[in-house]
């Protein structure tokens, strides 16, 4: 196994909270990652530690073996990691179709003068998308005035749109009701598989964690207090205590 | 699309208007001139940015017209175009790399803060700039061709509804393409647009060079029409009357902006003859356009579209 992605030291506080404290974390080509943990561990705070949304006072990100942690955002995407947000990011203004165009635009090349965003090749491949998630019918839909749970999965097909090499996904299934909850990680996980993407996803639903997670990490103030297949990891004791107690 | 005989129709009535009442000539080619800023600035409102300096630019190119033609003896009105338009541009992107940094009220004061350093050196600088008396702008060659002043402010009447078309049709496609969609994205999420890769300053400082452009190119009109620039054309009023036509036009498209620039140049002229309150009539107009018609002036001539963010 090749490592794509791996954290190593990574410290950061915010005023007295230390939201994470000496990550250490690795993430293999073609892997799909779980990171449980109780709320306030510092799960979100590592994906924007990864992504460059915020630097670490100490400790280093690499990706295939180069160092990542003072890139900017935008050039992190370029590298090929795209992130959906725990609070769904969208171009409010715009049409769900819009959006995803934007993100199909980007991964092609944004600076074209006089040709249109609307265009077939990208209308069809974001339609696709939309269909994948069952969103078609909220295309021409202004994003501001879409219901909560499915602007959560625009925000992920947007990632998805990318085509990134790995996706980190902000509790995926949280805006979700639990009977499609299945249903929904079913195609999204078939998806990146198809497409050999990799994957981390911050999760609260064991029973997700337990059916897609190849590996699963448990957080706890900060930093890994646990990890290994998601079998043995939950039979841990302190694990059963401290997080799925909670979660 | 029925938008384009629409604008068609608006644009044989200006014409129309003028053979009726030729001293409109002058008063709808400087409208036209305000009408290239304005749509700058809407340029801009689409990106969530307010410009309070944008009359900078506009005299930026009203003053490379006329230095232009004092320094370098340039006469031709289309290599006036041409400097003036380049010069313009120029200044937009060296000001724009500093200024798309900021966003809200410190994008806008920052605009005002340079517009208002341009309008003092322009002031003071006696010897380059003419001071407060500003500089004539003598009546332009055509292609080689020396004509009577009379002819030129025709020429120049069709020349700035050419360009006016030209600037709509061009402005238009950057609107739809990926560039122009950012730039709307920008408004509502720039987190979003870093993670999709996109450079949110570089989307902004397109906008930025491309409205600095088109002030620059209505400058130049304006400079030739009114045969003279002054400092004033920089001064902070001129630029919040350039962000008042835009609103009053209508920012949700192209035509927006020249109806309103029209719109203010008629009352101006009209009203002023009559009584020194067209202040009043343009300001009340504002306010009905912003209670009673967020769409703009326009709105009345362009039906609501599907999409359209109310
Ligand atoms: N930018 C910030 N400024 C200040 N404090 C922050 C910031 N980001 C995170 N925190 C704090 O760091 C801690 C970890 O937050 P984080 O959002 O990473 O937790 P989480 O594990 O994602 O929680 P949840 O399960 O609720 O999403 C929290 O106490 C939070 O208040
Ligand atoms: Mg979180």
């Amino acid at each position: 196994m090749t490592v794509l992605l791996e954290a190593k030291n990574l410290h950061i506080t915010f005023g007295a909270v230390k939201a994470a404290n000496g990550v250490d974390l690795h993430i293999d080509e073609g892997e799909f990652l779980a990171i449980i943990g109780p709320n306030g561990s510092g799960k979100t705070t590592f994906l924007n530690l990864c992504t460059g949304y915020i630097r670490p006072s100490e400790g280093e990100v690499y990706l295939d073996g180069k160092p990542i942690t003072r890139l900017p955002p935008r050039t992190i995407a370029r590298k090929g990691i795209a992130r959906a947000f725990q609070i769904p990011q969208l171009f409010l203004d715009q049409t769900v179709l819009t959006n995803l165009m934007l993100a199909i635009a980007s991964r092609e090349g944004l600076w074209q003068m006089g040709k249109a965003l609307d265009r077939p090749a990208y209308r069809d491949e974001a339609m696709a998308l939309l269909a994948m998630f069952n969103l078609a019918d909220c295309a021409p839909t202004l994003a501001s005035t879409l219901p909560e749970g499915r602007r959560k999965l625009v925000d992920i097909a947007i990632a998805l749109a990318l085509k990134p090499r790995l996706v980190l996904l902000d509790e995926p299934t949280s805006g979700v009701s639990a009977l499609e909850r299945f249903a929904l990680m079913e195609t999204l996980m078939g998806a990146l598989r198809q497409a050999k993407v990799s994957a981390l996803f911050v999760e609260h639903d064991m029973d997700v964690v337990e059916r897609y997670a190849d590996r699963v990490v448990v957080w706890e103030a900060g930093r890994v207090m646990a990890e290994g297949k998601p079998e043995t990891v939950f039979k841990d004791a302190r694990v059963i205590e401290n997080v799925i107690g909670v979660a | 699309m029925p938008l384009l005989p629409l604008a068609g129709g608006a644009i044989i009535a200006l014409v129309a208007a003028t053979f009726a009442f030729p001293w409109l000539e002058f008063v709808l080619t400087l409208a036209i001139a305000k009408g290239l800023a304005a749509l700058g600035v809407a340029i801009l409102l689409r990106g969530g940015l307010i410009s309070i300096g944008h009359a900078m630019f506009f005299a930026i190119g009203a003053y490379a017209t006329a230095f232009a033609m004092r320094d370098f003896g340039i006469t031709d009105v289309f290599a006036l175009i041409l400097i003036s338009a380049v010069i313009s541009l120029a200044a937009g992107l060296l000001i724009g790399v500093y200024v798309v940094r900021y966003r809200a009220i410190f994008f806008a004061m920052l605009n005002l803060a340079i517009s208002m350093v341009l309008f003092s050196l322009l002031s003071k600088f006696y010897g380059v700039t003419g001071g407060t008396d500003g500089l004539r702008v003598g009546t332009p060659t055509v292609l080689g061709m020396v004509l009577e002043a009379k002819a030129v402010a025709t020429f120049l009447f069709y020349a700035s509804i050419a360009a006016m078309v030209l600037a709509g049709f061009a402005v238009n496609a950057y609107f739809k393409s990926p560039l122009g969609e950012a730039l709307s994205a920008v408004h509502t999420n720039e987190i979003r647009l870093e993670y999709l890769g996109i450079p949110v300053r570089g989307v902004l400082l397109i906008a930025y060079g491309l409205s600095a452009l088109l002030a620059g190119i209505g400058g130049t009109f304006a400079a030739m029409t009114i045969g003279h620039v002054l400092p004033d054309m920089a001064y902070w009023t001129d630029s919040g009357h350039l962000v008042l036509v835009a609103v009053l036009g209508g920012i949700s498209g192209i035509g927006g902006p020249f109806v309103g620039a029209v719109f203010l140049e008629l009352v101006h002229t009209l009203a002023a003859g009559v009584t020194d309150a067209w202040n009043m009539i343009v300001g009340t107009a504002l306010l009905g356009v912003i209670f009673f018609m967020p769409k703009g002036l326009i709105g009345f001539i362009r039906p609501a579209k599907k999409g359209d963010a109310a």
